[in-house]
């Protein structure tokens, strides 16, 4: 049964092996000049200013948290829609039930001036 | 193989559905309702409702819904029932002490509602999947609820905590569950059953995966050493909450656990046993001799609520013994419900005289009550002794119980332990009566007509239902466990 | 047709309610008394007598209409033990009857005397909440004495016995914080105490005799008993009347146990006549009457009892002529007729016996009246001259010693009280036995008898007759008579209707009572016979009679020589005193025999009981004993148990195993540190060691 799997390890091996391979061998042949640019986490891009732990509002968070919320409750209408036939009606209830149950969120969101910026 | 939808699928969990409906209405009605205690008579209304629909639908008792996925049987309507009457006693508790803590928000009850349909959920899961999914269901509203006094530092704090460690512990219930899948090749509780008895099923692979649900359901009822969130999450959330959180998610988890363990599980028992009685003896041991030096009296409870934890396991350690079940069960049930009458009757108190600023919460607190408030220091002692398990109350009948089941079992050394360490516990408990009535003090507190009427009548049913403990335990010893 | 077999029948099934009425009367009292009326209490409780004494007039018509056969009327099972089976029934026989008669007939005539003296002897002593409790004790009495008489068992009577001996306890003790004069006293609580105990002494006797009935004959139960009495040996038998006399010497007053008798007194006048002459102290003789057929078979226990009687009736009376309380002579002198029955029933005269029985409830009850009558009426008189005196600052209280009772206080009442005089004559003669009053006749009998069987007996009660007679005479010249020695006695008034009423009725019949049992006739003779069996009746013998009027007249002649010829001063010492000397001082002190009792038995007995509190029970018990033994003993253990054992041992482990929990406790603590990652950390450890024990065990 695990012989099934022989190829996966095949890859993995030869993956890890061409990796290690070539920082070995940069490592032996490359030069080594430092700089402080060199140094820098991200050689391109933004140039890092003030402390990493740096406060944000916490709106983003609550409009991120609600994104992702009715993002994934919408993912669940694509198996339905999938299988929409073989469920029938019933399928249909229930997902009439599931968009209710999230207006119901929605409408306390909305309510609650979740969706306001200020 | 698997069946179409019927309405008696609908009725088998039907206050649980009417349940999570209502807590959706009432929290949308909850945004136009000035008065938050409109809200909290309309969580009640639903509550009364369920308990109705609980009495219609336990004629339909010996049923099973959705393709085996939940049963209606005799133990989980008894369940079911304390459950629906631990929610009405909360929000009776919650009525007037969110509004002295200032924390009186509409949320309050569609949570406490939520949390409930997921436990009743899971006192009526057949299904590993539907336990899983119910215990997240009664978790989220509780981590919610435990952080409810916002912006208080310490119960975010606990909010946080619960949730970060419940999630842990989730993890490893999914763990398990997908332990027990490749095991038995199925989720279902009968399936495993059928299963194991035609030996395709690997039982190494089975013990691990019932061995990692304990744990996680352990994390639930506070089962040393799964129980280091309680003390926290116990002492920051609002005392109303805790008083909720400590009868009605212990009565779910256990009800999960005797129901999982004592039908999918019997035939581990053997492998098992060890562990449960080394849990249970350190459950014990650790929450009543951690609740000595506590000075806080919902820290103090908080580890009682630890060790009568222990107490519960140490009369379901015998779990496969045919001989025993059925009593230990039975057991178990009295006690959850002497449980949830003597610690909210216990909580009625600590919000009586809890202050706002977490002030009012002292063990030293509680000094000259018997003298200022001579019925409620009564009522405290009562509770006290009930806990301890002294005459004349129900802690003492339930006890009882307990180690009937227990030394019926033959386990005779986890008995003894389980004794001494309820002498343990006279200590810490009759600290708490010395305190009100050989110690001079003014303590102050709040006439809330609710809660002196919850901490009243728990203290006489305390007494009563001790005197004449007969029928309760009929009825627990009817609540039979099927799967049908 | 109808009435008689009713009579034949019905009549008999109503036995049980001649202790009911009373009962109910009693009970009516109690609940209801205190809002009523003293008037109808009282006559709510006569009524509950006469109610008993019709039921009692219906049984003795039944009884007579089946020609005086014993009906047993059985009321329930009262106790069935082992060989014992007693039922609660009542006995409806000729002797029983003629009892009940007497006691609910007279009982009903004092309860109604008792309506008019109870309503001003409360006044008198100052509180008149007792009225209902004096009715609620009458009542109680009469219950009480009808199960003595009509229980059908040895067990009912001493049922009936003990409860007639507790009333009487009540009703002497009834003032029992009050004197004479309503000053506050402990005499009559004492006069109480000492009658109860005396009768306690008889009814031990009464009690043994009892177990050793049931021990030999089997039953308690007459019928059985007196069947089995043949079968059994005559030594038995004799124990047991002898037994049973001690009892009979108890309730009816003899020598030795008469002691009480005379300090009963201390109750209210109507109870000296119910209880004290009339009824209960007959009781004694009605035993004897009932027992017959165990004393017919010893004839020694029959000497025994006879002579007692005949001794006591001397006795009694010589003491009867020394005294000077009104009430007191009357005392003595019921001591002395119980004797006179006493010995009558002991010769086995029963049918003289019971007839001088009823003949002197009649003429003692009477004469017990009429002298409470006497008493109100000085009361009242003495009551008008202190309020009189008060108008000029004297104060009543200074003469302290007044007593109403004392007779040295009355003389020439005649005309003052004319009514008390006439009955109170009229008692006086049928006591003196002077034809053709009911005395006569029945004294007559039972002299007559003694003289044809028992020539020292008759002797005794003759000289007994004779100085009756006597006391009789000096007690009317010194009451009636002459001047008046004091001033009550001058302003004393007659009493009203309602207590001189019953007293006329009484009168009549101690005038007419003799009828009962004429000679030749011998009605009462042949009633009982039917019961008692064929009785021994003399006939009449004119010269017996004859004898014993003249040596009556004489002793009354003598009496008016001595008192009534020249008056009484008010100061002046005994007439008799003179004539007797120290006789006289002897017989005035009752021979000293309560001084004699006191020196032999109860000063004996209180240094028994002195030496067994303070020697036995003191020194030793509880100061040797208890606290140098036991107690130093046990606090020694104590302290042994307490120090090295309690504090040392026990504390030590209990408390080091307090300080390792606290020590175990603070050690787990740490762990509890607030970090979530320890805590999962914790979680983590827990599925370690599960899932390591599960890999490796």
């Amino acid at each position: 049964m695990l012989f099934d799997y022989m190829a996966i390890a095949v890859f993995v091996f030869f993956s890890t092996a061409i990796a290690v391979t070539a920082i070995l061998l940069g490592g032996l042949f490359g030069p080594r000049r430092k700089s402080e640019v060199k140094s820098e986490p991200y050689e391109s891009g933004m140039i890092p200013i003030g402390p990493g732990t740096r406060r944000m509002p916490v709106r983003f968070y609550l409009v991120a948290v609600l994104f992702i919320l009715f993002d994934i409750e919408v993912v669940f209408f694509l198996p339905w829609a999938v299988s929409f036939r073989k469920l029938g009606l019933f399928g249909l209830i229930e997902m009439f039930i599931f968009i209710g149950i999230l207006l119901v969120g929605y409408f306390y969101a909305w309510k609650k001036g979740a969706l306001e910026w200020e | 193989m698997t069946t179409p939808v019927k309405l008696l699928d609908f009725i088998t969990i039907l206050p649980v559905i009417f349940l999570a409906a209502w807590a959706c209405l009432l929290l949308l009605v909850d945004l136009w309702v000035k008065h938050k205690r409109v809200t909290a008579y309309l969580a009640a209304l639903g509550l009364a409702i369920g308990l109705g629909l609980l009495w219609y639908q336990a004629a339909w008792i010996g049923n099973a819904g959705f393709n085996h996925m939940v049963v209606l049987d005799g133990f989980s309507v008894f369940v079911n029932a304390l459950l629906l009457l631990s929610g009405l006693l909360g929000i009776a508790l919650a009525y007037g002490y969110l509004r002295r803590m200032g924390i009186e928000r509409g949320e309050f009850y569609p949570l406490v509602l939520f949390s409930l349909s997921g436990m009743m959920l899971m006192a009526q899961a057949a299904d590993l999947i539907v336990v899983f999914l119910s215990l997240e269901f009664l978790s989220i509203p509780l981590y919610v609820l435990t952080a409810f006094a916002y912006p208080k530092a310490a119960s975010e704090e606990a909010g946080l905590k619960y949730f970060l460690l419940g999630a842990f512990a989730g993890g490893f219930v999914v763990y398990g569950i997908a332990l027990v899948y490749g095991a038995a090749a199925t989720t279902a509780l009968d399936g495993i059953i059928a299963a194991v008895a035609e030996g395709r099923a690997n039982l190494s692979l089975l013990v691990s995966g019932a061995a990692l649900i304990l744990v996680g359901l352990g994390f639930k009822v506070a089962i040393v050493p799964f129980h280091m969130w309680t003390p926290d999450a116990y002492q920051g959330a609002p005392s109303a909450v805790t008083a909720f959180m400590s009868s009605a998610a212990k009565l779910a988890g256990f009800a999960a656990l005797v129901r999982i363990f004592a039908l999918a599980f019997s035939s581990l028992s053997d492998d098992l046993i060890p562990i449960l009685w080394g849990l249970s003896a350190l459950t014990m041991l650790v929450g009543n001799l951690l609740a000595i030096p506590q000075t806080n009296i919902k820290r103090m409870l908080a580890y009682s609520s630890i060790a009568h934890a222990g107490y519960i396991l140490m009369a379901f350690t015998a779990f496969g013994n045919p001989g025993v079940a059925e009593v230990s069960i039975a057991a178990v049930l009295f006690y959850l419900a002497a449980y949830t009458v003597t610690n909210y009757g216990a909580w009625g108190v600590v919000i009586l005289l809890e202050r706002a600023g977490d002030l009012g919460l002292e063990i030293g607190g509680y000094a000259g009550l018997g003298r200022k408030y001579p019925a409620l220091a009564a009522c405290m002692t009562i509770f006290m002794l009930s806990l301890i398990g002294l005459p004349p109350t129900l802690g003492l009948v339930g006890k009882f119980y307990l180690f009937r089941a227990v030394i019926a079992a033959d386990l005779i050394p986890l008995a003894v332990i389980g004794v001494l360490t309820s002498l343990i516990s006279a200590w810490y408990y009759l600290r708490v009566v010395v305190n009100m009535y050989m110690r001079t003090g003014d303590p102050e507190i709040s006439p809330e007509p609710w809660a002196l009427t919850i901490t009243g009548l728990m203290a006489i049913l305390t007494v009563l239902v001790s005197l004449l403990p007969g029928w309760l335990f009929f009825l627990a010893s009817q609540a039979r466990l099927n799967l049908f | 047709m109808l009435f008689s077999e009713a009579m034949s029948t019905g009549f008999f099934n109503l036995a049980p309610l001649v202790v009911l009425f009373p009962g109910i009367g009693l009970l009516f009292n109690m609940v209801f008394g205190g809002r009523l009326p003293e008037k109808v209490v009282g006559w709510v409780a006569s009524l509950a007598v006469g109610a008993a004494f019709v039921i009692s007039i219906l049984l003795a018509v039944s009884l007579s209409a089946i020609h005086g056969h014993a009906e047993i009327v059985s009321v329930t099972e009262w106790m069935s033990i082992g060989s014992l089976h007693l039922d609660w029934a009542f006995r409806v026989d000729t002797l029983s009857v003629a009892m009940m008669l007497m006691v609910s007939g007279v009982g009903t005539l004092i309860h109604i005397y008792a309506i008019g003296y109870m309503h001003e002897d409360v006044r008198f002593k100052g509180d008149p909440t007792r009225f209902q409790r004096f009715f609620v004790f009458m009542n109680l009495f009469i219950a009480m004495m009808m199960i003595l008489v009509s229980g059908d068992n040895y067990l009912m009577l001493f049922v009936g016995w003990e409860g007639v001996g507790l009333c009487s306890f009540l009703l002497i003790g009834f003032w029992y914080d009050l004197d004479i004069l309503g000053r506050p006293s402990l005499e009559n609580a004492k006069a109480a105490n000492k009658a109860f105990i005396a009768n306690r002494i008889g009814d031990f006797g009464f009690l043994i005799a009892s177990f050793l009935i049931f021990t030999y004959l089997g039953s308690l139960q007459f019928d059985l008993v007196f069947a089995e009495v043949e079968h059994v040996a005559q030594p038995v038998i004799l124990t047991i009347t002898l037994f049973m006399l001690l009892g009979v010497v108890g309730k009816s007053a003899q020598i030795p146990l008469f002691v009480w008798l005379p300090d009963a007194m201390a109750g209210p006048t109507p109870v000296s006549a119910l209880i004290h002459a009339a009824t209960m102290v007959t009781a004694g003789v009605y035993l004897v009457a009932r027992s017959a057929p165990l004393y017919g078979t010893v004839p020694a226990a029959q000497e025994i009892v006879a002579l007692i009687g005949a001794v006591t009736a001397l006795f009694a009376a010589t003491i009867a002529v020394a005294q000077y309380d009104i009430k007191r002579v009357l005392a003595y002198s019921t001591i002395s007729q119980l004797g006179f029955m006493v010995a009558a029933v002991g010769m086995g005269a029963y049918a003289a016996g019971m007839f001088h029985l009823v003949m002197h409830a009649f003429f003692k009850a009477l004469l017990f009246l009429s002298a409470g009558s006497v008493i109100l009426g000085i009361e009242r008189g003495y009551h008008a001259m202190s309020h009189g005196k008060k108008g000029h600052g004297f104060h009543h209280t200074d003469d302290e010693v007044f007593n109403p009772n004392d007779m040295r206080n009355m003389g020439g009442l005649k005309d003052r009280m004319p009514v008390t005089f006439w009955v109170y004559l009229a008692g006086t003669l049928a006591l003196a036995g002077i034809p053709p009053f009911a005395g006569f006749w029945s004294k007559d009998e039972i002299l007559l008898d003694a003289s044809l069987h028992y020539p020292v007996v008759y002797w005794l009660l003759t000289a007994a007759a004779f100085m009756t007679a006597f006391y009789m005479g000096r007690q009317v010249w010194l009451v009636f008579f002459g001047k008046s020695r004091h001033e009550a006695a001058e302003k004393a008034e007659e009493s009203p209707r309602i207590i001189t009423a019953p007293l006329v009725i009484l009168a009549g019949l101690s005038v007419l009572g003799g009828v009962l049992n004429l000679p030749h006739f011998h009605t009462l003779g042949h009633w009982l016979e039917y019961t008692l069996g064929e009785l021994r009746i003399s006939e009449f013998s004119w010269l017996m009679a004859g004898q014993a009027t003249l040596i009556a007249l004489f002793a009354i002649f003598l009496a008016w020589l001595l008192y009534g010829r020249r008056e009484q001063a008010a100061n002046e010492p005994d007439a008799l005193k003179k004539l007797l000397g120290p006789a006289f001082v002897v017989f005035e002190h009752m021979y000293w025999i309560d001084e004699g009792y006191a020196a032999v038995f109860i000063n004996r007995y209180k240094d028994l009981a002195r030496f067994l509190a303070e020697v036995i029970d003191g020194r030793f018990w509880h100061d040797w004993l208890h606290d140098s033994v036991l107690a130093a003993g046990f606090g020694k253990l104590a302290r042994f148990l307490a120090d090295p054992v309690d504090l040392g041992l026990i504390d030590g482990i209990a408390n080091g195993l307090a300080d390792l929990t606290q020590w175990v406790a603070s050690r787990l603590r740490r762990f509890q540190n607030g970090f979530v990652r320890s805590y999962a950390l914790s979680v983590l450890l827990g599925v370690v060691l599960i899932l390591g024990y599960l890999l490796f065990r």
